[in-house]
């Protein structure tokens, strides 16, 4: 037996489980009323609201890109661990490939908002 | 070696069998709404680096009545996500003592409840301070 234990990486997923879950419990349904509703319609919003180049200067602002970034993974990486669990609970497969289905989605869409930020410059 | 076939009982639809457990795999359900919400960000996202014209093409159908028709059904998954994420909050967070006395757990989820509320409205009031 190893004289140090195994350090097991649940709390990671769990921690992003419980911020995304706590964002979204604050803010999910604002945002959903925001960026699903109010925004495509201008429903009060003044009416260049919308418009590509203020909505561009929002995500090229280093703050604007950490809130689409935190939006979008957080959000995500809670739904995966849930699903992960639910699914695992299920026993709908083997676990490295719930995993894959999951946490890999979550880091692969992770990774793909970032570079899509940066894309969009500063 | 054992050539017995002990009877195991079968797990087949364990949840359906216990309110519990059913209001547990719709609060887990969920997660399906939120995580779509984030494949509509993300699109989102990628329309607004293509360009202007590609921009206006995600407004325009974002503006489709199926669209607004989805946001509501997702709208109505968050509402039940952020209702049962507070309610369960007494049980995943550490005793909240006030005064001496550990907080009653409606009395927790109901100022968490509270302040989701203030919170969405804050998010609200500031882009709207913001756009003026």
């Amino acid at each position: 037996m190893s004289k140090y234990r195994t350090r097991s990486n649940a709390p990671i997923f769990w921690g992003l489980f419980g911020a995304g879950g706590m964002l979204s419990a604050l803010f999910g349904p604002a945002l959903i009323i925001l960026t699903g509703v109010m925004l495509p319609h201008g429903w009060g919003l003044p009416a260049d609201f919308a418009d590509f180049p203020h909505v561009l200067a929002f995500a090229r602002h280093p703050l604007g890109k950490l809130v689409v970034l935190a939006v979008i993974a957080l959000f995500f990486w809670h739904g995966a661990e849930r699903m992960y669990l639910t699914l695992k609970d299920m026993r709908a497969g083997a676990l490295p490939v719930l995993r894959l289905m999951t946490y890999g989605v979550a880091a692969l869409l992770t990774l793909a908002t970032i570079a899509l930020l940066l894309a969009i410059g500063f | 070696v054992s050539k017995r076939k002990p009877y195991v009982r079968s797990m087949d639809g364990w949840w359906k069998k216990n309110p519990y457990f059913v209001e547990y795999m719709i609060h887990e359900s969920t997660a399906l709404f939120v995580a779509a919400y984030c494949l509509v960000l993300l699109v989102g996202v990628i329309r607004l680096g293509q360009g202007e014209a590609a921009w206006n093409g995600w407004l325009e159908a974002m503006k489709s009545p199926l669209s607004v028709l989805c946001h509501l059904v997702l709208l109505a998954g968050a509402v039940y996500h952020t209702y049962s994420w507070f309610k369960i909050l007494p049980i995943t967070m550490p005793p909240v003592i006030v005064g001496g006395k550990k907080m009653a757990p409606e009395a927790l989820t109901g100022t968490a409840l509270a302040v989701a509320a203030a919170a969405g409205l804050a998010l609200l009031a500031l882009v709207w301070r913001i756009a003026l």
